[in-house]
């Protein structure tokens, strides 16, 4: 127990890195990620096939190669980011693609008669995107889009790989304590996450409750 | 597919309009990707003697990245094989009619759920050793990787049981089948059928996340390229760092692909054929498997 109090500062920092890593990243992901979404459904072709591609590309990479490539490959092309940013750019940078995915297929869902009857009623392009269609793909939207964000606060745990203190990497730094102590350790940032993520669960699913509507 | 939904059949001024941002999209396209080129360029990384070393056998590069590609891909089927059994077996679980089943199992699969992969692995790799079994990195990669995925594709089977009309269930219990009978020979071959594709699609986030055998030093892929990098630059000097890495992070993108290729034919498959058995098949239930936070990601 003494150990886990000695560590405990430790252990809120860790915290404290993850918070503001996925803040951050979430952040980026959400800019970048609505970015890309409206490239897709945008009628100009070179912007579509550039969001396909990105989105493509790493729905099929693994995060730890993308961290490989901001951490390791940047620096080949003279731009080196330190870890901490480096953790920023790789899981928001990822996790765009998942946001546009979401983001798009919320706007797929719209049926296809909203729009129709907006253009019959004489809206323009940006007006019944505005008035008819995106607020109906955002209702859609909520809880995909919450569990994206919740996988990508877990997901920050892989910036442990590349020495950014954050929570996971207080296992293996703290390996050395005896058994108790590191299961309280471990308790410990289970906890950490817990205290992240459910929070998240509970308001996405608040969200979803009050934007739901019967179709 | 969707673009057509938000807009008219373009006039000739909304055509005109759309030339010009096309113009502009091609000259945005062209210029990142030339000034990634020119990036790459000026520090010689284009170079194709650079690029060669990938391909060539007597560098034993490509003989390295394909006993790692093994490597991963054996954890992954271990991984894979043990996670779809016990998915199966946790999911029937969680719709038992005890509570002393049901409650247990739903605890498992929401721990597992709500908790990084990689503080599993971790838990597995740094802490179980203090209280006696020592894990190999493959072992703790491997089980890992097992209890994540089992508790992702028990929610998966779970929903996709759940989908099955009622009717079925229904009839099967009137021809006086019993529980067992009737999720073993009616709910769980329909189940399966109508998530293959997302089972699919569920190995491509098994096969990205064998790279974290990388933090905990198991030679799959990306340790392995690691260690060529190393390896290289100790012998020769930075040059072969970008394209190493570059080949494997194709790797894994050229089987992903192929995977999530052949998931998306699968859907389409049952798709056409739940169409050809008449009567009234359900949707594919897609939306109601993304309750959880198995997003792919």
């Amino acid at each position: 127990m003494q150990f886990f109090v000695d560590n405990f500062d430790t252990l809120l920092r860790a915290f404290l890195t993850t918070l503001s890593l996925s803040l951050l990243a979430g952040v980026l992901a959400l800019v970048l990620g609505t970015l890309l979404a409206a490239m897709r459904v945008s009628p100009i072709l070179p912007l579509r096939g550039l969001a396909t591609f990105y989105v493509e590309l790493f729905r099929n990479t693994p995060l730890t190669v993308v961290f490989f490539f901001v951490i390791f490959g940047l620096p080949q092309i003279d731009t080196v980011v330190s870890f901490f940013p480096g953790a920023v750019i790789a899981v928001g940078a990822y996790t765009a693609a998942f946001v546009a995915e979401a983001i798009r297929s919320g706007i797929n869902s719209v049926n296809p008669g909203q729009a129709e009857a907006a253009r019959a009623l004489g809206l323009g392009f940006g007006q019944s995107l505005r008035e008819v269609v995106l607020p109906q793909a955002f209702r859609t939207v909520v809880p995909p889009l919450g569990s994206v964000f919740i996988a990508m606060v877990k997901n920050t745990s892989i910036a442990a790989g590349f020495s950014v203190t954050e929570l996971s990497s207080t296992l293996p730094r703290l390996v050395n304590a005896d058994a108790g102590a590191l299961l309280l350790v471990l308790l410990g940032v289970v906890v950490g996450y817990m205290i992240i993520t459910l929070p998240m669960a509970f308001a996405v699913n608040r969200l979803e409750r009050r934007v739901a509507i019967l179709r | 597919m969707s673009t057509p939904i938000l807009f008219d059949l373009p006039g000739p001024k909304a055509k005109a309009r759309i030339r010009i941002g096309t113009v502009i999209g091609v000259l945005v396209v062209l210029g990142l990707l030339a000034i990634v080129l020119l990036r790459l360029d000026g520090n010689g990384q284009l170079d194709p003697a650079r690029w060669a070393i990938l391909f060539d056998p007597n560098s034993g590069v490509p003989q390295a990245l394909g006993e790692a590609l093994v490597r991963t891909l054996q954890v992954a089927v271990v991984a894979m094989v043990a996670a779809t059994v016990l998915g199966v077996l946790l999911a029937v679980g969680r719709l038992s009619d005890h509570r002393w089943v049901r409650v247990p199992i739903t605890t498992v699969i929401e721990f597992f759920r709500a908790i990084p992969l990689l503080v599993v692995i971790f838990a597995l790799y740094f802490v179980l050793p203090a209280f006696g079994p020592d894990l190999s990195a493959f072992a703790a990669l491997a089980l890992g990787l097992t209890l994540y995925n089992m508790a992702v594709l028990a929610e998966i089977f779970r929903a996709g049981i759940l989908s099955v009309d009622k009717g079925q269930r229904e009839a099967a219990f009137a021809l006086g089948m019993r529980k067992t009978q009737v999720m073993t020979q009616v709910l769980l071959p329909q189940a399966t059928r109508r998530m293959l594709p997302v089972l699919i699609a569920q190995i491509v986030v098994l096969l990205k996340d064998t790279s974290l055998g990388f933090i905990i030093g198991y030679f799959e892929l990306l340790r392995q390229a690691r260690s060529l990098v190393e390896f290289l630059n100790f012998n020769f000097g930075n040059i072969y760092t970008l394209q190493i890495y570059v080949g494997a992070g194709l790797l894994y993108i050229l089987i992903n692909v192929l995977i999530s290729q052949l998931a998306k034919l699968v859907e389409k498959r049952t798709r056409s054929s739940a169409r050809a058995a008449g009567a009234a098949a359900p949707a594919l239930p897609t939306a109601t498997v993304s309750t959880g936070n198995n997003s792919g990601l």
